[in-house]
């Protein structure tokens, strides 16, 4: 399978990059790990006039720790976040969702930023991102915006960046010692779309009640799902079995699945209860401490 | 039956039982390989395909104006263009006809429109996308039984006397003792099942290069082929080409599983192509094609009924078929049996009478039918009485295994001759099980299984107890398209020692290179090592129907320790020359003549190969060399008993393979290593089959299965761990007495995956899940919740 | 464009169109054929090549991004005329059948040894599973990538 010809630019700074974005408009696509824009134009599902490559700024490649939360740059590889220290000590949600996002060879050179961005509600990064509260940075030649990831997913593979703009970093809350959380996904084997995928991060307070809850699911609605009237729920309660059996009830009135190849929509809410219970009580272990 | 079977020449020479290691990896292992995609010749072309998009329609028009006139582009072929030439169609390895490029109708998704030749593949591809073409929509039949409905649309309309959609019928056995049989039974016990529609998917896809001489008329034909030679015949009747003008080289082939036994229409047209323009044209499909329109394997619906006594044995099997053909009917498979060799149903099982019905129909979806790692339609046939045979058990209140002991073909009953006509050559079911059973501690899994499971999780055991029949023909009951099923060996030692041996067949990773020159080791003990094995040149071997159906060992092996006898027999003439001594006073021992009671007095087989072009009586012909054409008088029944152990998780449907032990007998083990890893390679097909991997379609006849993101073919990660055991029952009328192992594991192992996952749910109700068993019907099974697809 | 492409220490310049694969570049335009074509998804690794030792898809990149970087193919696992021990691991556990997988295999192996020279059978297991192999069930290849590791651990004691 041949993709369709292009014109390509390998810019050598973010600057060059901007320059070159707001040159091609709404023609040009940034490549960065291409590990889903790629086979989608040997599919000849896309056809970008312009690329605009930007593996050569090895300045948008990094895991920093900054002001109580993470910053992941844009050409951060999502094998990158499976090895990060940083990561696998302040962020126990990416730290679980990282090892299993599509296959070992595809984690090496896709990244993190281009999966937010394609929004493919399939994709398992941006249910972490809206459990985790995360933020996106984005840059265009004239500015910088910082947009909450649930104003940045807007819908069906559609992401809220004008024309000229890129992600430049995400910046993910950094784990406290009373916070924890997991992803949880049914794949039918590596490197499969999840048929179901769980998010889920508890913040506890002092008193061991839930200060903050995120959650939020994949493969379930045109968009990653967060589902903020189980997240309002939980807030201020002590956690139990009830209060998480509860949350996942919501979850799984709230999801919008299709029936297709994966399964109907009554076995997808089924699993969205099940792998929800399962999610908060992992969630709270690790907030907890105990895993 | 014995336990093992010990080798009689050193390690080092290589004979049988030894596990040599294979002389082909020394170029695989350095990315030396030569597959059909590497192959570049000067002034090479590229072709691309223009595929339907719906699955059935009328062609109005088609317009390749804009493509002919994009640079790189040399030209477009329709199927009006083929039909000046009388190629729009071509026969089928099942009697019937196929479109090369659609004329009429397009009948199903991805069938071939036009192809474009270009200087680059890249602009081929371009090209594609700049031909339209005008259809106007029928209605897609999707389903056999769809297909056999009151008033369906007729799919093959261009059929001279074809009123309907059914694309055969055919039965097998005896009806009437079948209807006596089951008239008498206490228990009836029924299973209907689907064994989807599946598609070998070698990791190399099928491809061709043509290269047609324009000034010789000869055309060199490079393909994926698992049977060069029927190739060759079939290329020179469907292309009217003269058959010495042709040869047909299959260079390295990266798996073939079945896929690379039919001929398909973009070997025809990039064949023509290049006869027309005089230039060699290279197709190769892309993951995509291979899986869309070449090689889909399985699809049979199945109805099965055993009929039972009350104390548990088996009376009788009436079995029903419906089998979903696509809308061409293009099984690989011998012309007399219109289902394959399905009527091996019967099994393991000694019972007297059995009955089945089979029907095929037209549906709006890709032809094939290949045997996919199975010797024609068995391992539905397996399917479908392993998964009986448990339901039987069950239903009885009996261990499944206690039925199969019950019910087994005794040893001593062999040759066995099953009610549907086979004669079973031999086998010792019981202990094949029995050292099953005690690998995996059977009694101690059925313990466990009753004890309450901490997380909720539902434990399973299950047992498939499979025969095969593999290795055909004999040529008066087996042909594929009229040519018999022998094959063939032409075995030639070079005065040094040396020898080559040039077989019909063709490796697509089995190993041959090494396998065969074992053959001649054992029989001629020139060390396998100096036995160079050459397949898959036309010209440069002899004929044979080729390799698939487990029948590479079962024929050519025999007729390569045949004519390797027949050279020992001219040998033992040249060393009573070199020594002095009368031929009848000479005794054989691996690589040498020596004279009775005198072990000192010998001579070595390099020796007399060197005195056959150097020194050798007067009235004897020079030279060591013989070709052998063998015609197996029977087929070879391989066994065995699999147990798998799974873990159910019900609330997400999940299951796991926590143990599994395959006890496999296929006669004598050439190479046991060798053997090993088709077996562990086929249990994961079969893990494959019953986990994840099928193909369907939508109701508007869209293939969901087109890449190898909805076709799931196992990694490392999700494959089960297997123990493997062995018995050993020689084939009695094989000249090694080897029976064939290739496909055993895929045959045998569904059932026994599947077997295992119901068992888990029989407390549950749950009687039967089609394969694969995906999560979603597990779960769908357990809450009594009907899933389609 | 203009790309300059280290290969098994090798420096190619060729002219090559942004849009070819990087696949098609090493097999057509360099002639080295043992990076296979298995799939069009980023699903089997038959294409597996080390990008500055970084086991990569080749056919999910373009050729024009791998200018001025170092790639390994299976061509440059045999070193100073000798097999690498992952290759001589391979054949001698029956680690491959037809051999179109092998290549990508035989990279991620070598790369899991260069990150950990003692992995289990699950830490092999999964590096493998981004490859597909369709003959061997796997367990040979395990075999054999875990016993390269342990001829590899002689080597450095010896």
């Amino acid at each position: 399978m041949y993709p369709p010809a292009f014109d390509y630019a390998v810019p050598r700074s973010l600057d060059e990059a901007l320059d070159l974005l707001a040159e091609v408009g709404d023609e040009g696509r940034v490549l960065a790990g291409g590990q889903s824009l790629i086979p989608m134009m040997k599919l000849r599902l896309a056809a970008p006039a312009h690329l605009v490559d930007i593996n050569e700024i090895s300045e948008l490649s990094y895991i920093r720790e900054v002001n109580g939360h993470l910053a992941i740059g844009a050409l951060t590889r999502h094998a990158d976040v499976v090895r990060s220290e940083i990561v696998g000590a302040g962020c126990s949600t990416m730290a679980s969702a990282a090892p299993w996002v599509a296959d070992p060879l595809v984690r090496n050179r896709g990244t993190v930023c281009g999966s937010v961005a394609h929004c493919d509600p399939e994709g398992d990064w941006n249910s972490v991102m809206l459990a985790l509260g995360a933020e996106v940075v984005a840059r265009s030649r004239t500015g910088e915006r910082v947009i909450p990831i649930s104003d940045f997913v807007v819908d069906f593979f559609t992401n809220a960046l004008e024309p000229g703009e890129m992600v430049t970093e995400l910046r993910v809350p950094r784990d406290d010692e009373r916070s924890g959380g997991c992803y949880l996904k049914l794949e039918r084997k590596i490197g499969d779309y999840a048929t179901v995928g769980v998010a889920a991060h508890l913040r506890l307070d002092e008193r061991g009640r839930i200060g903050r809850a995120g959650l939020a699911l994949t493969s379930v609605a045109p968009v990653n799902l967060e589902v903020e009237e189980a997240e309002r729920m939980m807030a201020g309660q002590e956690p139990s079995e009830e209060l998480f059996a509860e949350a996942a009830e919501i979850a799984a009135r709230t999801c919008q699945p299709q029936s297709d190849v994966r399964g109907p929509a009554e076995y997808k809410r089924a699993v969205v209860r099940a792998y929800t219970r399962r999610a908060l009580h992992q969630a709270l272990a690790t907030a907890r401490g105990e895993r | 039956m014995t336990t093992t079977h010990q080798p009689t020449t050193p390690f080092d020479m290589g004979g049988i039982g030894h596990s040599v290691r294979r002389k082909e990896d020394d170029r695989f292992i350095q990315g030396a390989g030569r597959y059909l995609d590497d192959i570049q010749l000067p002034g090479m072309l590229h072709m691309a395909i223009l595929r339907s998009p719906i699955a059935h329609g009328r062609i109005l028009s088609i317009d390749a104006s804009e493509a002919e006139a994009m640079d790189g582009v040399v030209a477009v072929v329709t199927g009006e263009m083929l039909a000046a030439h009388d190629l729009a169609w071509m026969p089928t390895l099942s009697g019937d006809t196929q479109a090369v490029l659609a004329t009429d109708k397009v009948r199903y998704q991805g069938q071939e429109v036009a192809a474009v030749i270009a200087t680059d593949p890249y602009i081929a591809r371009d090209a594609v996308s700049a031909i339209f073409v005008d259809y106007e929509e029928l209605p897609a039949i999707t389903s056999p039984q769809q297909a056999l409905e009151e008033g369906a649309v007729l799919i093959r309309d261009e059929k001279e006397g074809q009123t309907d959609n059914v694309a055969y019928t055919w039965e097998a056995g005896d009806r009437e003792a079948t209807d006596e049989a089951f008239a008498k039974a206490d228990l009836v016990v029924t299973l209907d099942t689907h064994y989807p529609r599946s598609h070998p998917a070698p990791l190399e896809t099928c491809g061709v290069v043509a290269d047609v001489d324009p000034a010789t008329g000869e055309a060199t034909i490079y393909l994926t082929s698992q049977a060069p030679h029927a190739h060759r015949t079939l290329f020179a009747i469907v292309a009217g080409l003269p058959e010495e003008k042709i040869r047909i080289i299959s260079p390295d082939i990266g798996g073939g599983f079945g896929n690379k036994v039919p001929i398909y229409p973009g070997y025809v047209v990039a064949t023509a192509a290049s006869l027309l323009i005089g230039k060699p044209v290279k197709w190769v499909e892309s993951r995509s094609e291979n899986l869309i329109s070449t090689g889909f394997a399985r699809d049979f619906h199945m109805h099965g009924e055993l009929a039972l006594t009350a104390d548990g044995k088996i009376l009788g099997l009436r079995a029903s078929i419906l089998s979903d053909q696509g809308a061409f009917y293009a099984d690989a498979q011998p012309t007399r049996f219109r289902a394959g060799l399905f009527h091996i149903c019967t099994g393991s099982y000694d019972f007297g009478a059995a009955h089945v019905a089979a029907k095929g129909a037209f549906t709006n979806k890709a032809p094939g039918g290949v045997a996919y790692r199975c010797s024609f339609r068995v391992t539905e046939a397996s399917y479908l009485i392993e998964r009986l045979v448990q339901n039987a058990a069950y239903e009885l209140g009996m261990d499944p295994a206690e039925f199969r002991m019950k019910n087994f073909i005794r040893p001593e009953q062999f040759p066995y001759l099953s009610p549907t006509g086979f004669v079973y050559d031999s086998g010792d079911y019981h202990t094949a099980l029995r050292k099953a059973m005690e690998m995996i501690d059977y009694e101690g899994w059925r313990r466990r299984q009753r004890e309450p499971h901490p997380e909720g999780k539902l434990i399973g055991i299950g047992i498939a107890s499979f025969t095969e029949v593999v290795g055909a023909g004999n040529s008066r009951t087996y042909d594929i398209a009229g040519l018999k099923m022998i094959d063939s060996a032409e075995l030639r030692i070079h005065p040094t020692g040396k020898a080559i041996l040039k077989l019909g067949v063709k490796s697509q990773g089995q190993g041959h290179e090494t396998t065969f020159a074992q053959i001649v080791a054992e029989e001629l003990g020139i060390p396998f090592s100096d036995v160079k094995v050459q397949e898959g040149d036309t010209d440069n071997t002899p004929y044979g129907l080729g390799t698939y159906a487990s029948r590479s060992t079962p024929v050519a092996g025999a007729a390569t320790a045949v004519v390797a006898r027949q050279i020992r027999e001219k040998a033992r003439r040249l060393a009573a020359h070199l020594l002095e001594a009368s031929p009848d006073d000479l005794e054989w021992e691996p690589g040498r003549f020596f004279v009775k009671g005198v072990p000192d007095k010998g001579v070595t087989i390099q020796e007399i190969a060197f005195a056959a072009y150097t020194d050798f009586p007067e009235d004897m012909e020079a030279g060591l060399e013989g070709v052998h054409y063998y015609d197996p008088p029977n087929m070879t029944y391989p066994f065995g008993s699999y147990i798998v152990v799974v873990e159910v998780d019900p609330e997400d449907g999940t299951w796991k393979v926590l143990d599994m032990v395959a006890v496999d007998d296929c006669g004598v083990r050439i190479n046991p290593m060798i053997v090993e890893g088709q077996i562990t390679g086929g249990l994961t097909e079969g893990f494959a089959k019953a986990n994840m991997q099928w193909i369907t379609f939508d109701e508007n006849g869209n293939c969901i299965g087109s890449n190898f993101l909805d076709y799931l073919v196992p990694t490392a990660w999700e494959t089960p761990r297997f123990r493997l055991g062995e018995t050993v029952t020689p084939s009695p009328h094989h000249p090694i007495g080897a029976k064939g192992v290739g496909e055993s594991a895929t045959v045998g192992s569904p059932a026994a995956y599947v077997n295992a996952v119901i068992d888990a749910l029989w407390s549950k109700g749950v009687r039967n899940i089609d394969m694969p068993v995906l999560p979603h019907r597990v779960w769908g099974a357990l809450n009594g919740v009907e899933v389609a697809p | 464009m203009e790309v300059t492409v280290t290969v098994n220490g090798v420096e190619y310049r060729r002219e090559t169109e942004p849009r070819r694969l990087l696949v098609d570049f090493i097999r057509t335009d360099l002639g080295l054929t043992g990076t296979h074509i298995g799939c069009d998804t980023t699903s089997c690794g038959a294409c597996t090549v080390l990008l500055d030792g970084v086991p990569v898809k080749s056919c999910t990149m373009f050729a024009v991004q791998a200018n001025g970087h170092e790639l390994t193919t299976v061509e440059g696992l045999r070193r100073d005329g000798e097999l690498s021990p992952v290759q001589a691991a391979f054949k001698e556990h029956h680690g491959l059948q037809c051999g179109f997988c092998t290549p990508g295999m035989m990279l991620v192996a070598t790369a899991l040894l260069g990150a950990n020279p003692d992995p289990t059978e699950d830490e092999v297991r999964w590096a493998l599973s981004g490859n597909i192999c369709r003959c061997t069930g796997y367990a040979n290849i395990v075999k054999a990538i875990q016993s390269a590791a342990a001829t590899m651990h002689e080597g450095v004691r010896a």
